[in-house]
């Protein structure tokens, strides 16, 4: 569950991040650069969770990486306990790496299946040096039995376990360095919701016990709200809204948030709440459309020139920022489905 | 009425060291035309082998145990051989799978296909089939029709692709669809777009639908029953708006508790415990029982499929106590 969170002490600070990626072009011929990060700017506070969701194609998992350094920024700063993530050498990248850990969907990909899931675990612990050799099998001990695992699986290999246990692995592996930020790219994707639910459960544990601070990127809104603090939603490489999870579920300001949340699929007699079915699919990256990124898509009985024309900024509305020339009339899920 | 398909005790085994397995294990549901059956259940509980059986296509070495019945119509299918059973697959049922791109061919264009798919089963010239290509890609909803037409899948979106795969399970005018996790790989604005289309199509075309899913929630106001699958057996069935309201049986209300909402109070989840067994290692008696918060003593006989309302079954023995109604028992 969502736990009070220290937001006035900033973690990590991110500012006008840009990630481009070149295509190469046919021919010698340069293509324009796929724009999967366009100027994403925001915070996380100590024992904060702030959840980027969007669909996919939308940047949130480059953020994630970039934010690691497992991919290098195009433009843009972040600032981790007061270092610049971007300038560090590789000594110094080493040890922001025992602070900021990532989980992933598919634990298996990222688990050596030659490995075993003891010696998985202790890897960070050996790299940092951070317990004597003797003590380690101990330690692993110790992290099994915090992520719900019996400490005698550290002899098994991966390919013994469930997709469940291999994510309490994942997490283990990440906790075993005790870092104080991780970010969890869709974590609980690949899982079936009974097993989608402990994880989900242990990952709220740990950051009440550890004081952790979380990037969890998601695509799913209903997941998002049983663990975020905040939420900033993307569309097309930018933030086109964020605030405090209760205000931006319950009054979305962005017309593409209204349209998400209609969206998702309730389990409730009846299917719950009107649908906004939007029209056309998501326009590519690499050529972007002009003014605000959604407006060709836009249901905004206001939408105008100026939106084709205009890049809205993120300005607050209500209770949440949103990036909406006319984000004060937005219609909410059930005026907008009778549109 | 009278059942367009009728399933009757299907088990379906595959051998497992010295012996077999039975990863479905006597599974009985029927579909009338025009409606939406929904069958439910997390991986491995049997529920997409089900669907493949229905055409025969279950992969080897698995098979169809002696004793299961299929019945289309008044067609035996489980007798079928050959060209007649060629006749039935994508004619009487078509198939939709999760993933599009694998199901089509990417040397193609959308439009060569859609008129194979045409001409597999009817005896029209070119430019008729081209005609029928292009009035289906309208009918699926993709803009653009003319242009779509020539398009390779690669240059077509998930949404896209999915679409054309309706289009082209649609050419041969099937009675009945399966769609197997049709939206499952697909994003929550583009799922509700294909859901959509099928439920128009099915209304339209009073085309029967066995959508297949791990999702209740696109099952909610979709499908007209549910059948709830768990351990390779049906354990609850009822119509939607029934188990929406009254989820009976233990798993079925470990699932609403396990699922995260959107709206209402915020509360922790409560998970199932345990996970899914292996087809190798299911229980005797009740098969959830090692992992259910109400197993009691006679759970350790095996449930039949026991009354709890009007059209409303459960494989539990609560069915037959007053425990069940106890609101404050059910884990919602």
């Amino acid at each position: 569950m969502n736990a009070p969170a220290d937001q006035s002490s900033g973690l990590l600070s991110v500012r006008d991040l840009k990630k481009y990626y070149q295509a190469g072009g046919l021919f010698g011929r340069a293509a324009p650069p796929v724009r999967a990060v366009d100027g994403v700017s925001f915070e996380v506070g100590r024992g904060e969770t702030l959840a980027l969701v969007g669909e996919s194609g939308c940047g949130k998992s480059s953020v994630g990486r970039t934010i690691l350094r497992l991919q290098e920024p195009t433009s843009g700063s972040a600032m981790f306990e007061g270092v610049d993530i971007f300038s560090l050498d590789r000594a110094a990248l080493r040890a922001l790496r025992r602070r900021m850990q990532i989980i992933f969907q598919d634990p298996y990909s990222s688990l050596n299946p030659r490995m075993r899931v003891g010696a998985a675990v202790a890897e960070g612990i050996e790299i940092h040096r951070l317990a004597p050799r003797k003590e380690i099998p101990a330690r692993v001990g110790a992290l099994l039995r915090e992520v719900g695992l019996d400490p005698e699986y550290a002899r098994r290999f991966p390919h013994e376990f469930s997709g469940g246990q291999r994510q309490r692995i994942g997490i283990a592996r990440a906790l075993a360095v005790e870092p104080a930020f991780i970010v969890c790219d869709e974590p609980v994707s690949a899982l079936d919701v009974s097993v989608q639910a402990q994880v989900l459960n242990l990952l709220s544990d740990l950051q009440q016990q550890r004081g952790l601070s979380y990037l969890f990127i998601a695509h799913d809104l209903a997941v998002v709200r049983q663990i975020a603090h905040r939420i900033a939603v993307m569309y097309l490489g930018r933030i086109v809204e964020e605030g405090a999870t209760d205000q931006l579920l319950s009054n979305p300001r962005h017309p593409y948030t209204v349209a998400l949340l209609s969206a998702v699929p309730e389990p409730e007699p009846g299917g719950g709440r009107t649908r906004i079915v939007l029209s056309g699919d998501l326009p590519s990256p690499s050529n972007p459309p002009s003014g605000c990124p959604f407006h060709t898509r836009c249901f905004h009985p206001l939408k105008n020139e100026r939106c084709r024309t205009d890049v809205p900024l993120l300005r607050p509305v209500a209770g949440t920022l949103a990036a909406c020339h006319y984000a004060e009339t937005t219609p909410q899920p059930a005026e907008a489905g009778a549109a | 009425m009278s059942h367009v398909l009728e399933v009757q005790n299907l088990r379906i085994s595959f051998p497992s060291g010295q012996s077999r397995v039975y990863p479905v294990d006597g599974v009985s549901f029927w579909l009338n035309r025009g409606e939406t059956l929904a069958l439910v259940g997390e991986s491995g509980c049997g529920k997409s082998l089900t669907s493949l059986a229905l055409l025969q296509l279950v992969p080897a070495p698995g098979r169809i145990e002696p004793g299961s019945a299929i019945q289309l119509g008044d067609m035996d299918v489980l007798a079928l051989r050959g060209e007649a059973l060629r006749q039935i697959r994508g004619r009487r049922i078509g198939m939709i799978f999760q993933d599009p791109m694998t199901s089509l061919n990417p040397v193609f264009t959308v439009g060569d296909q859609i008129v194979e798919g045409i001409h597999a089963h009817f005896k029209i010239s070119r430019t008729a089939a081209r005609d029928r290509a292009l009035h289906l890609l309208q009918e699926v909803g993709i803009p653009d029709p003319v242009e779509r037409l020539k398009a390779y899948p690669h240059q077509l979106s998930g949404g896209m692709r999915q679409r054309v795969m309706i289009a082209i399970a649609l050419a041969a005018e099937p009675e009945i669809l399966v769609a197997d996790e049709p939206t499952t790989a697909l994003d929550v604005t583009v799922q509700a777009q294909i859901l959509e289309v099928l439920d128009r199509l099915r209304a339209s075309r009073g085309m029967a639908v066995l959508l297949i899913t791990h999702d209740l929630g696109i099952v909610a106001g979709r499908a007209d029953r549910v059948a709830v699958m768990y351990a390779g057996q049906i354990i609850e069935e009822a119509p939607t708006e029934q188990l929406f309201a009254q989820p009976s049986h233990p798993y079925t209300q470990g699932l609403f508790a396990s699922v995260p909402r959107i709206s209402g109070p915020l509360r922790r989840l409560t998970p199932i415990r345990g996970t899914v067994p292996a087809p190798s290692a299911w229980p005797s008696g009740c098969r959830f029982r090692p992992r259910c918060p109400q197993a009691f003593d006679k759970s350790e006989q095996e449930p039949p499929l026991l009354p709890v309302g009007p059209d409303h079954v459960m494989r539990c023995w609560l069915a037959e106590t007053p425990r069940i109604v106890a609101a404050d028992e059910r884990t919602r």
